[in-house]
Formats: C-alpha cells, sequence, structure tokens
C-alpha cells in the first residue's frame, strides 16, 4: 500500500512536468499518506476561510474565495498536494467581527480544518486573531495590509500577512513622489484607521515637508465633500489616496462636482478600475458611464493585474480561471484569489507529506522567502517576521492599460532602506501547479 | 389590528393593537390561573425553582453537546441578555428601541477597557467587570430614558436610532482610546481553577476556553432573567403594562408615566450593558462595525418573532438569530448552491420567515400559542358552564 501511495505520488508529479524532477513535493520521503493532524486524512486536506459574502462590503471582495475555489479545483484535478484532495470552505461573515468569531469557530470547532486561509478584514480578523493563536490553528496570508499579521510573531506564531502592507506601500508612494514630483503639493486622503495611519506614516518618512494637508474619511459616511473642499482649499496639487474603492469613486466624483484635478494617486487598495467605473456609474446614475475619469491616475501593485493581459501568470491563470471557473470574467479579485492559492499550494507542499499544524508554521519560516510565484516581489518570511511580500510596482493608468513607470521596488517596515528589486521575472509552471521540496528533507 | 391604522385619538389606538401584539407579555400569574399548578405560590421561590432547574438543565446541555455548539450558546447567551431587556421595554412598557446596540458597545466597551491591563497585571474580576459594564450602560440609558420618556412612537424611535447610529462613531472619533474603527481586542480571561475541576467532575469533558465563555454567558443569562421575571410579576411590572395599555387611565390612578418609562428604559439599558460585556469577551473584541444598526435591528425582530414582552419568546427569539443562518447556509450547500449563494440565502429566509410570522402569527411564538390556549381554555369552560346549566 505504501509502495502504491508513493508511485502515484511520483507519477503524479512527474505528470505535473514542471521544475526539476528530482526535488519534487514528496518524491523524497516515500512512507505513506496518514491523518497527521486535525483537518488532515489520508486524502484530503480541509481548508477554511472568512470573507463578506453579504453586505456593504460584499461587492469585489465576495468574487475572492470563486479565485480560491477555482485554482483548489483544478489542483485537486491534477492530482491535489500529496495525494490529497483540497476541500475548501468558505463562510460569510458580512464585513462584521462579531459574525467572524462566529464563523470562525465553526471553521475550526465544527468543520474542524486544518488552517484558515486568507481570512479577510483588518477589524474583521482581529476579532479572531487571539482565539487561532491560541488554539494552535495555522492563520495563513490574511487578506489585508494590516502590520498586526506579521510584526510581532512572538504574540502570533500561527498569523502569516501575504499582501505588501500598508506602511512599506506609504514609504514607496513617498520616495516616488520625492524623487519624481519634488515640487508637487501633497494631500493625503486618507481612511480613519490604521490602514489610513500606516500608510500616512509611510509616506511621511519621505516628504513630510511636501504635505500640505492630510483629511480623513469615516468609513459609512457618504459625504467627502468637506475633505476634498479642503483639500482643494489648501492648494495640493497631488493627492494620495488610503481608501477603500467605493471612497475612490466618491472622490472622484465629489472633486468633478468641485471642478478639483490634482494628480491622483489611489494605493492599491483603492485602485481597482473595474469595480470603481461599476460604482461611478452606479453613484452618479450613468452620469459618469466608466472609469475614464481615472485615466491618468497612479497607483501601486503587488500582483499582475487583468490590464496586463500579456503577462504569464495573468494568462496562466485565465486559462484556469475559464476551465475551473463560474463562466463569469476573470477580475482583479479573483486573481487575487488565485494567487493567494498558489502560495497557499507553496506552503502545502513545502510542510511535507504528513504535516502537522506546527510543521506548516515552519515550512513558511524556514523557506517562504524563497518561494517563487506570481507576486512581483518575495516574501519576507523568517522567524521573526510573518510579513508578507515587501515589493510594489507603480503604473499610471492610460486608457484601459496600466503602463509601468517605476520597476519593482522592496522595503520593510520601519526604517529599513527602499531598493530595487533585482530579481528576474518569473514565470508560471507550464502547468501553473507549484512544485516544492518539503523543506525538512 | 385596522384601528391602529385609523387615528381616532390614542385611547382607540391602544384598545386592540397592543393586546393583540403583546398577548405574550400578558401572562398571568400562578394565583390567577387558578389551583392546578403544583409550583410553590410565592412568586419568588417559585422562580428560584425555576432557575435551578434551568441552571441544571444548562449544564445538561452545554456537556452534552460539541465545543461548537457551546460557542453557539454563548453567542445566544448575549443575544437573549439584551433581547430580555429590550422585551421589557418594548413589550412591557410600550416604549420602542432602536439603539439598544449601542447600549451594548457601551457595555462591551466598559469590559475592553477594563480587561485592557499590562501584561503581568491582573484586571479586576470578571463579575466585577460585568458588573461595572450594566452599570455604564445604565448610567447611559438613565440619560438616554430621560429624553425618552417625553418621546412616543415613531419620535422615540428616531431618537434611538440616532444613538444606534451616532454612538459607535464616538469610538472612532475617540481612537486613541477605543481603538477606532479597527476595534479593542479583548484578551479573554482564561477559565480558574475551579472551573476546571468542575467541568472534570460533572463530566469529564476538557474545560477549553469555548467552554468557559459559554458558561459565563448561560450564568450571566439566567441570573438576568430571573431578576427580570420576578420584577416583571412584581408591582412594578404591572405598573409598566398599566402605563402602555392605558397611559391616561394610568396616570388617573396616581402613576408617574415619565418615571416608569425612565425606569423601564434604565432596567432595559442594564440588560443590554451586560450582554454588551458578554458580547466582548466571547467574541473578543469591541469594534464599531459589530455595533452597526444591523445588530439593534436583529434584537427587535428577535423580540417580535420570539413574542413580544415574553422572556421565553426573547430567548426563542435569539435562538433564531443564532441558529437559523448557518442552518440554511449549510442546508443550501448540501442542495448543491456555492458557499457564496448558500450565504446569500441565510438572510433571505431570515426575511421569509419574519413576513411569514407578522402574518400568521403576529402575536409571535409565544404571544400565538398562549391565545390558542387562553382560547381553547375559554371554550372548555364554557362548554362546561353551558353542561352544567343545561343538565341543571
Amino acid at each position: 500500500m505504501s509502495l502504491f501511495a508513493a508511485a502515484t505520488v511520483v507519477s503524479s508529479v512527474a505528470a505535473c512536468g514542471g521544475g526539476d524532477d528530482d526535488s519534487g513535493g514528496g518524491g523524497g520521503g516515500g512512507g505513506a499518506n496518514e491523518a497527521s493532524d486535525i483537518g488532515i486524512t489520508e486524502d484530503s486536506i480541509k481548508l477554511g476561510a472568512h470573507y463578506p459574502l453579504t453586505g456593504v462590503a460584499a461587492p469585489g471582495y465576495s468574487e475572492i474565495p470563486l479565485g480560491v475555489d477555482a485554482y483548489f479545483d483544478y489542483v485537486n484535478e491534477n492530482g491535489g498536494v500529496y495525494d490529497r484532495q483540497i476541500d475548501y470552505i468558505y463562510r460569510d461573515d458580512a464585513y462584521n467581527p462579531t459574525n467572524t468569531s462566529q464563523v470562525v469557530n465553526q471553521l475550526v470547532l465544527e468543520d474542524e480544518v486544518f488552517a484558515i486561509v486568507g481570512g479577510l478584514g483588518t477589524p474583521t480578523h482581529s476579532a479572531v486573531l487571539d482565539f487561532l493563536n491560541s488554539e494552535g490553528v495555522p492563520d495563513l496570508f490574511v487578506s489585508s495590509g494590516s502590520l498586526l499579521w506579521g510584526d510581532d510573531p512572538e504574540t502570533n506564531p500561527y498569523t502569516f500577512g501575504w499582501q505588501t502592507d500598508y506602511m512599506s506601500e506609504g514609504k514607496i508612494i513617498g520616495q516616488y513622489i520625492a524623487e519624481e514630483f519634488p515640487d508637487a503639493k501633497v494631500g493625503l486622503f486618507l481612511q480613519d484607521d490604521d490602514f489610513g495611519e500606516d500608510g500616512e506614516a509611510g509616506v511621511r518618512e519621505y516628504i513630510d515637508d511636501q504635505i500640505v494637508a492630510a483629511v480623513r474619511y469615516t468609513p459609512g459616511n457618504t459625504n467627502v465633500g468637506p475633505q476634498i473642499a479642503e483639500l482643494q482649499a489648501s492648494g495640493a496639487d497631488f493627492v494620495v489616496g488610503f481608501n477603500v474603492p467605493s471612497y475612490t469613486a466618491l472622490s472622484q466624483l465629489t472633486a468633478l462636482q468641485l471642478g478639483y484635478d490634482p494628480q491622483w494617486f489611489y494605493s492599491n487598495v483603492g485602485s481597482d478600475t473595474e469595480l470603481v467605473g461599476r460604482l461611478l456609474a452606479n453613484f452618479s446614475q450613468g452620469a459618469v458611464g466608466d472609469a475614464s475619469v481615472l485615466d491618468g491616475m497612479l497607483t501601486t501593485d503587488y500582483l499582475p493585474t487583468v490590464d496586463a493581459p500579456d503577462d504569464p501568470w495573468v494568462q496562466k491563470f485565465q486559462e484556469i480561471w475559464e476551465s475551473n471557473g463560474d463562466g463569469s470574467d476573470l477580475t482583479n479579485y479573483k486573481l487575487y484569489g488565485m494567487s493567494m492559492a498558489y502560495t497557499t499550494i507553496q506552503a502545502l507542499q513545502a510542510a511535507g507529506q504528513n504535516p502537522t499544524r506546527d510543521d506548516l508554521v515552519e515550512a513558511i519560516e524556514t523557506v517562504g522567502a524563497e518561494w517563487e510565484g506570481p507576486l512581483l516581489a518575495p516574501f519576507r518570511y523568517s522567524e521573526d517576521s510573518h510579513m508578507g511580500t515587501g515589493g510594489m510596482s507603480i503604473s499610471r493608468l492610460v486608457g484601459t492599460t496600466a503602463e509601468e513607470v517605476r520597476p519593482v521596488m522592496i522595503t520593510d517596515i520601519g526604517d529599513a532602506e527602499i531598493e530595487e528589486w533585482d530579481g528576474e521575472e518569473t514565470a508560471p509552471p507550464e502547468n501553473g501547479i507549484p512544485d516544492e521540496p518539503a523543506f525538512n528533507e | 389590528m385596522t384601528d391602529s391604522q385609523t387615528p381616532s385619538g390614542a385611547g382607540a389606538a391602544t384598545d386592540e393593537a397592543p393586546v393583540t401584539a403583546t398577548a405574550a407579555a400578558n401572562a398571568p400569574s400562578a394565583q390567577a390561573t387558578g389551583g392546578r399548578s403544583f409550583l410553590p405560590k410565592s412568586t419568588l421561590l417559585r422562580h428560584l425553582l425555576v432557575l435551578v432547574v434551568c441552571a441544571v438543565g444548562a449544564v445538561i446541555l452545554l456537556e452534552s453537546t460539541s465545543p461548537f455548539r457551546n460557542s453557539q450558546f454563548a453567542t445566544l447567551s448575549y443575544y437573549a441578555i439584551a433581547a430580555g431587556g429590550l422585551t421589557l421595554l418594548t413589550g412591557l412598557n410600550g416604549q420602542i428601541s432602536l439603539g439598544h446596540g449601542a447600549l451594548m458597545a457601551v457595555g462591551a466597551y466598559t469590559t475592553a477597557l477594563m480587561l485592557d491591563v499590562e501584561r503581568g497585571e491582573d484586571p479586576l474580576p470578571l463579575p466585577l467587570i460585568l458588573l461595572l459594564a450594566a452599570l455604564a450602560a445604565t448610567v447611559v440609558g438613565a440619560i438616554v430614558g430621560v429624553a425618552a420618556a417625553r418621546l412616543h412612537g415613531p419620535y422615540l424611535a428616531g431618537a434611538t436610532l440616532a444613538l444606534a447610529v451616532g454612538l459607535p462613531g464616538l469610538a472612532i472619533y475617540f481612537h486613541d482610546t477605543f481603538g477606532g474603527e479597527q476595534g479593542m481586542t479583548v484578551r479573554a480571561p482564561r477559565a480558574p481553577e475551579w472551573f476546571t475541576s468542575f467541568i472534570d467532575t460533572v463530566s469529564g469533558n476538557p474545560a477549553s476556553g469555548t467552554k468557559w465563555l459559554a458558561y459565563v454567558g448561560v450564568v450571566c443569562l439566567l441570573i438576568t432573567y430571573f431578576f427580570l421575571a420576578n420584577l416583571v410579576r412584581s408591582r412594578i411590572g404591572r405598573t409598566w403594562r398599566a402605563v402602555r395599555d392605558q397611559d391616561v387611565a394610568a396616570e388617573l390612578a396616581g402613576i408617574n408615566l415619565g418615571t416608569w418609562r425612565v425606569l423601564a428604559f434604565t432596567v432595559s439599558a442594564c440588560a443590554a450593558g451586560l450582554a454588551g460585556g458578554v458580547l466582548a469577551i466571547v467574541v473578543r473584541l469591541a469594534a464599531p462595525s459589530g455595533f452597526t444598526l444591523v445588530l439593534s435591528l436583529s434584537l427587535l425582530t428577535a423580540i417580535v418573532l420570539g413574542g413580544l414582552g415574553s422572556l421565553l419568546g426573547a430567548l426563542l427569539g435569539s435562538a433564531l438569530l443564532v441558529f437559523l443562518p448557518p442552518f440554511v447556509t449549510d442546508l443550501g450547500t448540501e442542495w448543491g448552491l456555492n458557499s457564496t449563494e448558500a450565504a446569500q440565502l441565510a438572510p433571505f429566509v431570515y426575511g421569509v420567515v419574519l413576513v411569514a410570522a407578522m402574518l400568521f402569527a403576529p402575536a409571535g411564538f409565544v404571544g400565538t400559542i398562549r391565545m390558542r390556549w387562553l382560547t381553547m381554555r375559554a371554550k372548555r369552560a364554557m362548554a362546561a358552564s353551558a353542561g352544567s346549566t343545561s343538565r341543571g
């Protein structure tokens, strides 16, 4: 039986064809699959997540798990991870932390998942941070750029970030403005929570003297007239926004009404042109038909987007989405989900054939920084940091396509330097499935 | 019911409508139901007996269910505590409040602040913290109650609505103290040793943190309901009912309407504060996004579904809030819907249940059953008396 299992692992790895074969996932271990920890059986791994599938935060964000699901589905069709099929359960928290704690209780206590993967939102996920870490449940790749997930692995040893944190993003934006727009008078448009706060702290490290105004909005309050008017009155001709997509649309509409036309720079979170275009049409009741007002806008990227259809990763994910998705168009949110699922597969492969929950955490700490994937820059995972990727490029929206105006820069939180990322662009494996060796072999 | 839609004076409007809507609230006391009861005659003794039975039942329930069910019971307990207070206010005293979510926020933030101590230091004992949470909400409730006592119907709804919308905003405004949008993480107190040994003696189950929180919630729930039930059956409860049903008559009888309305609001706020405290330790977070208008409205739907004015109704309504959405979601997944569609099914089904209840059981579960039972008894009594007269 054990021989047979090992043989199928090897043959499925061989069938994958990607990467070098002798370091293939699980090729070295040999033994049979065992139910090595909660949520793992001989032939399945159970993973869970919480997303806003209903309510105000659902547009956009509810598409992420569709991407994750499609990618896992594809991996399952191609033999799964160490011959285990991935059983992915995601539940709705409506972006309400009270609900998050209930559904995560359900995922951990009733569904008995092996790990939580990609739980979305800063206030929502904060509610379960302590619970997951005290129960010893790996809490991978939180979908939020808060510093909470990665800067204190001693307190939260099971939690890992994934996307670029808001402070590093702010620093990269700040340095770009200092070098390319040294005479600009900069206004900041910030969400009034740690998202805006971390971003502001990062930007101020480089252009504190250029900033003429910083205004804040409270999520839920849809009138941003006073804030935009204040920016206009301060004479700011360059506005950096750390805001969510709906406030990109609101700030654009308000600026149109006030006849205010600065250079806009929206951070990654608020820059999804497709969603902003839809929101603009909706909020203006058709008066603004699409995202054309965003023409010339600057933004940051840590992932290839659907605006770059020639990117090999986008093409690969497009292919997978067409075969395993629900037939709708591929969006940046689905792309985000698929990329995050890709990293998850890397982590599961690296954890070894019969991993415990602690093995998974140790694997990410030990080899996670070396993984190549769709992200533009590598992760910062180590024993001392659980921060995700620290790199971003900057691009300008011209028409409907994004043009890169600054290559990928990498940095870290605090006063770490910003450097240009000198690594090579990665290409996806031929079959779109990673092939990581186990970390302890 | 049509009376309530025609503005034919306050007296006419209250003549019939509340009688149906609050049928659940008008529980006759044991003395009035006649001699067939085996329960003690004294209200206090009777309630103590019920309390003990419920406590034993709760231990059996918590020990025979899975850890996940335990966590659901913890959730149920804070909804039910708040709903119990609200049903007393709305069902018994006739005041509406759309602001109970905000009062829960007061309790939750008080608890979060009290538990937010330096590592190594010991916070105050948990019962004291929860008591302080209830007290803080009581103070806020008394202030709001003074304003609320002067308002009626839609105006009162509007004023309390403002509370629900406005109060969580304070947490964002003073974000250095209250943690802003992100909220305050609550380090849930660990189970004490006597609890571990108690669970070990009773069932031998592992005494996890989840179980401890469920017990804290259930104990708070039982204590709250014990106090509320005694209040309902006392002179205070009867006065509240008098204020609700016939304010003119009540005033003529020497009842100061304002004072009694403020009192009802204060008691109700106290329960909401305790519920908020329990919520904070169960959810381990106090954040503005947890206390949206949706919370206040779900409490209101819970007491309406269960039966206005009835504590049992409030409990049943809260149970529906907690157990129905996951049940519907799982059912949806079984029917082959994907997780997103299944999740969207849950609020839809809850809405349908609410509409159906309003159409077919406007007095709520408890009210409808009680009315059926009363009607049946009246019919039997009439038949019996008719029989005896015909024989005689």
